[in-house]
């Protein structure tokens, strides 16, 4: 899996800004990726490219139960999100849903990677490589039952 | 093993779980409401389109649903959105349905204890981060997105990862003017609004005994915004009362065993509380509401699952007697029983008196969706639970959350203030 970074250096990127409540009323996921953290970037939707990466801080996700903010990254395109720490709803609304990694790192490996960096994660190895700053950092290990369900497709596809 | 753990290994038919463990719980309710349940109905129509079957649900006399987010129809999507959910109900034979203009209906949360819709030793999930309030009955309560909310009214269980638990005791009683809103703006101050991640908080001690059934409500609400996958209260006397004058009597409680474990047991004297008020952009921005006494206000909001119960009311009532308000100020009851009752007690002819605005129950300016929203640059004091950016209106407005009883004694100044400072 390869692609370039947005990163947006804070922590606690809730779902108010990922994806903002008035938009809660709209099921069509194409058209909620237009609103795609629409709360902190109103770019986002223009400079987003498949396959992009998003890279933030601590307690990305926080907030809401909301589906939509996963479901807006994941249709813009977004393949993975790589934080500090996740919220837990988002977390497994992205894995239960399959719509987007979510990839925890260290603070030095966040704070060393930015804006436009080319990235290639091998989640089998947990590795993440660097390929504009030629460097290699380790991922957290998805949890057994979290990487069963990556590896299925989704929760609905999981037999447990 | 403690009351939460207990419940999950109940649940998953084990004799024995400890935190981290990974187990597949049984769901004894499940809720969706007008922005989740579309939510599940787009991921039904997703399997669908894969070749699954769906003809029925796993159990339909386990499901409730509620209209509240985007009711009265804010516009004709969330119209149509009533009308799918509506479809929803009648094709899977759901019984239970609040609906907006027949009757009892409200914000899901408040439902879920005024109707004695989950009770204790369950296992409740519902399509909402606020789900964990219900807890404070005694039950397991943790809010998840549509994908789960969709496998559990299929397969009637859901994979939970057995959380460690934080254990808040408060000891004595609340002071007068002191809220558990303040109590948990504190908490939240105090160890953040990832503090609680993946884990439950649970809540005790002798301030808790003496605590009303709603204000304990308040701080299981808000234990999402530390992160917390559940917040829970061990059943009491004062629960069983409070069920039973609802029709319920029939259910088996759980209590945590003499040696459970806590992670960790936070103690705080109820006689060191003082009205708190958290700041933009973050509920972990806590401040003591005197130290704001110069910011000026251009609405007051008296509304939400957090905010506006019976007990929410008349404290905001009592400020509000015989008194003018000074900004626009919205009193929304957070259910139509609530509503009735407040103006049964003449609560509703004093927030009319003073020259607020009383409307319907929504969650509609909570989440800066619709129905009184806040313009750029408009700095508002709610009675809810988050102020993220553009969390309640346009992203340049601010929202300082309070206690009723500091949001009505700033609407009648125009500035933050605490109540024990009113004139």
């Amino acid at each position: 899996m390869k692609g370039s970074v947005i990163k947006y250096e804070r922590d606690n990127i809730d779902t108010d800004v990922i994806l903002p409540g008035p938009y809660l009323k709209i099921h069509d996921y194409n058209e909620l990726a237009k609103h795609a953290m629409e709360g902190i970037d109103k770019d986002f939707h223009k400079k987003v490219k498949p396959g992009d990466f998003i890279v933030a801080g601590r307690n990305f996700g926080c907030g809401s139960s909301r589906e939509h903010a996963p479901i807006a990254l994941a249709y813009s395109g977004i393949k993975a999100v790589v934080a500090i720490s996740f919220a837990r709803i988002f977390y497994r609304n992205a894995v239960d849903g399959a719509f987007l990694l979510p990839i925890e790192v260290d603070e030095d490996t966040y704070k060393d990677i930015s804006e436009a960096d080319q990235l290639e994660i091998e989640t089998s190895k947990n590795e993440i490589r660097n390929l504009t700053k030629n460097k290699t950092y380790t991922m957290k290990p998805f949890p057994e039952l979290i990487g069963k369900i990556i590896a299925a497709g989704g929760l609905f596809n999981y037999k447990p | 093993m403690n009351i939460t753990e207990k419940i999950l290994a109940n649940a998953s038919g084990k004799n024995r779980v400890s935190p981290d463990d990974v187990v597949f719980a049984n769901v004894d309710k499940v809720m969706v409401h007008d922005v989740s349940g579309p939510g599940v109905i787009a991921v039904f129509e997703k399997l669908k389109k894969s070749g699954m079957k769906i003809e029925k649900l796993y159990n339909p006399e386990k499901v409730w649903v509620a209209e509240d987010h985007f009711v009265p129809a804010a516009d004709k999507i969330s119209a149509q959105n009533v009308v799918l959910l509506t479809q929803f109900v009648k094709d899977y034979g759901i019984r239970k349905h609040f609906k907006y203009g027949m009757g009892q209906y409200g914000i899901c949360h408040t439902l879920s204890h005024e109707e004695a819709m989950v009770l204790p030793g369950e296992v409740y999930v519902g399509g909402d981060s606020h789900t964990n309030t219900t807890g404070a009955l005694g039950a397991f309560a943790a809010g998840l997105g549509h994908t789960d909310v969709a496998y559990v009214l299929l397969n009637g269980k859901i994979w939970f990862k057995v959380p460690e638990t934080l254990y808040f005791k408060l000891n004595g009683k609340m002071p007068d003017y002191v809220m558990a809103k303040d109590f948990i703006l504190r908490i939240i101050g105090d160890i953040g609004t990832d503090g609680a991640a993946y884990k439950t908080m649970q809540f005790g001690g002798g301030g808790i005994s003496e605590m009303s059934i709603e204000e304990r409500l308040t701080l299981t609400n808000m234990t999402t915004e530390a992160g917390a996958k559940s917040g829970i209260i061990e059943t009491d006397q004062k629960i069983r009362d409070y069920l039973a004058q609802r029709g319920a009597t029939n259910y088996k409680e759980v209590r945590g065993d003499q040696d459970a474990q806590y992670a960790k047991v936070y103690e705080y004297e109820a006689s060191e509380l003082e009205p708190i008020v958290a700041k933009p952009f973050s509920p972990e921005n806590v401040t003591v509401a005197r130290d704001l006494s110069s910011t000026t206000l251009d609405k007051a909001y008296i509304g939400s699952c957090t905010g506006a119960k019976l007990d929410d009311l008349r404290a905001a009532a009592k400020i509000l007697k015989g008194r003018t308000v000074k900004i626009r100020t919205e009193v929304l009851p957070a259910a139509i029983s609530i509503f009735r009752k407040a103006m049964d007690e003449g609560l509703v002819k004093i927030f009319m008196d003073a020259g607020a605005m009383v409307g319907p129950p929504t969650c509609g300016a909570c989440c800066g969706a619709h129905m009184g929203v806040l313009a750029k640059d408009e700095v508002c004091i709610s009675t809810t639970n988050r102020n993220f950016p553009g969390r309640m209106g346009h992203v340049d407005s601010k929202t300082y959350l309070a206690s009723p009883l500091v949001a009505a004694a700033s609407a009648v100044t125009g500035k933050i203030t605490d109540p024990r400072d009113l004139k």
